[in-house]
C-alpha cells in the first residue's frame, strides 16, 4: 500500500512536470518573419550579363554572378532582448541568378516587434569544421553552386565575378573576387577571418509579427560598395582575389553592403 | 483509486519511464526540426536493412586514432560500397580515371614511376601522389594539409581539371543513375538516395580499412615472429633513431606537421603550407610523409624529384639548401643537414626496407578484384 501511493504520487508529479516543463515552449504563440535581399549596384537594379556599371576608380564592369551566404540570424525585439534563429535553421546562401533564393523565410519566431537584425556573411568555423552530415542544402560542399574551396577546406562566402575592359585579356576580360577564410587554427597563428556580423536597425520601424502576419523586411545589399568601401578597389589592380590577405579589405568592403530600405507587413 | 492499488511497484517504475519517455518526445516537437539529418534509420518497403560492423584495428604500437569513427561506424557493408566508389573510373570525366588509377596498391597507394600526379587526358599535376595508409591517423590531408577532414578529401580530385575532372554534383548523378550502385547504398545506409554525406563516408570507410602495420619492423617492435632484423638493419634503426626521427616521430614515421627540409624550390615554384596558411613562416613547407612502404612509393619528396632513396639521404646528408624557413633540425649542428656515412646511409635505407608491409600491399580486401 506504501508503495502504490508512492508511486502514484510519483506519476501524478511527473505528470504535473511534464505538463510545466512544456508549457512555455509549446504554448508561445509564433508566426514568421521574412527577409528580402534586394541587390542593386549603386542606384541601378543588378542585372546579371546585361547593365554595365562603374566603380569609383572609374572602371565600367558587368556582372556575371553574384552569391553570399548569410548565417547566425538574431533578430532584435522592442524591450532590448534578442532572439536567435536556431542554428540548424540559420544558414542561407543568396544567388542573384535564383530569385527564391534573395527572400529567405524565418519560422518559429516569437510574436512581437522587431527593430533590427543581426547576421554573419559567411560560415562560421563551427559549421564550416562540423560533421559532413551537419552540412546539406546549401552548407553541402559539393552541392552549392562552387561555393566551397576543396583544396582549402573552408565555404566561399561571397562570390562576385563579371567582366571588364580593364580586366587582363588573358583572364579573357574576366574579373574575380572569391572571398572565404574562416580564421583556422593550424596549432599557431590564425588564416584570415572574413566573417563579418552586420547589424541593422530598422530605423524607426518595426516588424510586426503575428500568428497572423509576417512581415517582409527589405534590405538593399549594394554590390558597387565591394569596390567603393574604406578600400577601393580596382578591377585593374586586383582582377582576381581569392584566398589572399588583400581579401580582408574586400571583406571589410562587402560589410558596408547592407542597408534598411523597407518593411512590408504580412506579405 | 481502486485502479491505482492494484498497480504493483515495479508497473510504477514502467509507468514513470513512459512518463519520461512521454515528457521527452512532447518536448522534442516542440524544437526546430534539424534540416541536416544524419542518413535515415531503415526504409520501409519490407526492405532488411542490417550492417555489420567492423572494428578498425589500431595496433599496439601507434598512437591514438584522430578520426571520429563515431560519426562514420565502419561497417562491411559501408567499406564495400566505399571500395567500389575507390576503384570506380565512373567518378571521372570521362570514365578513364579511378582514385586507385593513382593511388596503385602494389606502390602503397602511391603512383608509381610518376614524379607528378598523372591524370586525366595525360594531363600533370604539381604534386607527388602521396601513398595512402593510416588514415585514421592523419589530422590534415595533401602536402599542404589544406583538406582537414578525411570526409571531404574526395571532392578535391574528382573537382580537379588535371586529376578526375567532373563536377562533384556530377559525379553524385552518375552514381545515383548506375545500376550498380542502389543495393550497394541500401545496405550500407538503408537507403538508395546518394547524398554526398554517404557517398564521402562511404570511401572514407574503405580508407580507414587501410591500415598498415604488419611490416618486418611492426613484427620487431611488437615482438611477434617474423620481426628479426639483420645486424645492418639495426644499425640503420639505431641512426634513424637518432637522426630523423625529430620529424618521423612514432611508429607513423612522421610527427604530421609541416617543414621546409631544404630542397631548392622547382620550377612550378610551390609555397606549399604558406598556399594554405597565408602564414609567411609556412613558405617552402610541406607535410612529413609518413616512411611506411616507402621502398614502394618512388619517386620522392612533394614533387617527385628523387627516384631513389639513395638520392633522398644524399639530398640531406649534402644537399640542404638554406632559406628563412629551414627547419631548425637541419642546421642544429651549426652545419646544414644530416652528417651520415656512405655505410651509415646504406645501413639506414636497409632499415627503411624493412618498413614494406607486404601483408598490406597484397591485401585482397584493399584490391580492386
Amino acid at each position: 500500500m506504501k508503495w502504490t501511493i508512492t508511486a502514484s504520487l510519483l506519476g501524478t508529479l511527473l505528470l504535473g512536470f511534464a505538463v510545466v516543463s512544456c508549457h512555455e515552449t509549446d504554448v508561445a504563440p509564433t508566426g514568421r518573419m521574412r527577409i528580402a535581399f534586394d541587390n542593386i549596384v549603386g542606384t541601378s537594379d543588378l542585372k546579371l550579363g546585361n547593365g554595365t556599371y562603374q566603380n569609383a576608380a572609374g572602371e565600367s564592369f558587368t556582372v556575371t554572378k553574384f552569391n553570399y551566404f548569410v548565417s547566425n540570424i538574431r533578430l532584435r525585439k522592442e524591450d532590448g532582448s534578442e532572439f536567435v534563429v536556431p542554428q540548424d535553421s540559420s544558414y542561407f546562401l543568396v544567388q542573384e541568378e535564383k530569385p527564391a533564393s534573395q527572400t529567405i523565410s524565418l519560422s518559429n519566431i516569437p510574436t512581437g516587434n522587431y527593430t533590427g537584425i543581426t547576421f554573419v556573411v559567411g560560415v562560421d568555423s563551427l559549421r564550416s569544421l562540423a560533421d559532413i552530415s551537419k552540412r546539406t542544402g546549401v552548407l553541402d560542399p559539393g552541392l552549392n553552386d562552387g561555393m566551397y574551396w576543396e583544396w582549402n577546406s573552408g565555404y566561399i562566402f561571397l562570390k562576385l565575378e563579371g567582366q571588364s575592359a580593364v580586366a587582363p585579356a588573358a583572364q579573357n576580360n574576366t574579373f574575380f573576387f572569391h572571398i572565404g577564410g574562416f580564421g583556422g587554427g593550424y596549432n599557431g597563428k590564425k588564416t584570415i577571418n572574413n566573417l563579418r556580423t552586420i547589424t541593422i536597425p530598422f530605423k524607426s520601424d518595426m516588424a510586426s509579427v503575428q500568428s497572423t502576419s509576417a512581415p517582409t523586411v527589405q534590405l538593399k545589399v549594394d554590390a558597387l560598395s565591394i569596390f567603393n568601401g574604406p578600400t577601393r578597389l580596382s578591377i585593374a589592380q586586383n582582377s582576381s582575389v581569392m584566398f589572399d590577405t588583400y581579401s580582408t579589405s574586400i571583406a571589410d568592403n562587402y560589410a558596408k553592403m547592407f542597408s534598411y530600405d523597407r518593411i512590408l507587413a504580412n506579405q | 483509486m481502486r485502479l491505482l492499488k492494484t498497480i504493483s511497484t515495479t508497473r510504477a517504475g514502467l509507468l514513470a519511464s513512459v512518463f519520461l519517455f512521454a515528457l521527452a518526445v512532447a518536448c522534442q516537437s516542440g524544437k526546430n526540426v534539424d534540416p541536416t539529418p544524419e542518413p535515415p534509420a531503415p526504409g520501409g518497403g519490407g526492405i532488411q536493412y542490417q550492417t555489420t560492423p567492423v572494428t578498425l584495428r589500431k595496433p599496439a604500437n601507434f598512437p591514438d586514432v584522430v578520426y571520429d569513427l563515431s560519426k562514420n561506424p565502419l561497417t562491411v557493408e559501408g567499406v564495400a560500397l566505399g571500395k567500389t566508389l575507390f576503384y570506380d573510373p565512373l567518378l571521372s570525366r570521362d570514365t578513364t580515371i579511378s582514385c586507385g588509377f593513382c593511388h596503385q596498391q602494389f606502390a602503397g597507394f602511391g603512383h608509381s614511376d610518376h614524379p607528378l600526379s598523372h591524370g586525366i587526358d595525360g594531363k600533370f599535376g604539381t604534386r607527388n601522389v602521396p601513398g595512402l595508409e593510416n588514415l585514421a591517423w592523419g589530422r590534415e590531408f595533401f602536402w599542404d594539409g589544406g583538406v582537414t577532414n578525411l570526409d571531404e578529401l574526395p571532392i578535391s580530385p574528382i573537382q580537379n581539371p588535371v586529376e578526375m575532372d567532373l563536377k562533384f554534383s556530377e559525379a553524385l548523378g552518375r552514381v545515383q543513375k548506375s545500376p550498380r550502385y542502389p543495393a550497394l547504398f541500401r545496405a550500407a545506409f538503408g537507403s538508395d538516395t546518394v547524398t554526398t554525406a554517404r557517398f564521402l563516408k562511404a570511401i572514407s570507410q574503405f580508407l580507414l580499412t587501410m591500415v598498415s602495420a604488419d611490416s618486418r619492423y611492426d613484427k620487431y617492435v611488437r615482438k611477434e615472429s617474423g620481426g628479426e632484423l639483420n645486424p645492418d638493419e639495426l644499425a640503420g634503426l639505431t641512426i634513424f633513431q637518432q637522426k630523423c626521427t625529430t620529424c618521423h616521430a612514432t611508429d607513423l614515421f612522421t610527427d604530421r606537421s609541416y617543414r621546409n627540409n631544404g630542397l631548392p624550390a622547382g620550377t612550378i615554384n610551390d609555397q606549399g603550407r604558406y598556399t594554405i596558411t597565408l602564414n609567411e613562416a609556412d613558405r617552402l613547407k610541406f607535410r612529413v610523409p609518413s616512411l611506411r612502404n616507402v621502398e614502394k612509393t618512388f619517386p620522392y619528396m612533394h614533387d617527385g624529384r628523387f627516384a631513389t632513396l639513395d638520392q633522398v639521404l644524399n639530398h640531406y646528408s649534402s644537399g640542404v639548401k638554406d632559406s628563412p624557413t629551414l627547419d631548425p633540425a637541419l642546421k642544429a649542428s651549426g652545419q646544414l643537414g644530416i652528417a651520415l656515412t656512405t655505410t651509415e646511409k646504406k645501413q639506414v635505407i636497409a632499415f627503411l626496407k624493412t618498413l614494406t608491409d607486404d601483408t598490406f600491399i597484397n591485401n585482397r580486401a584493399l584490391s580492386a578484384n
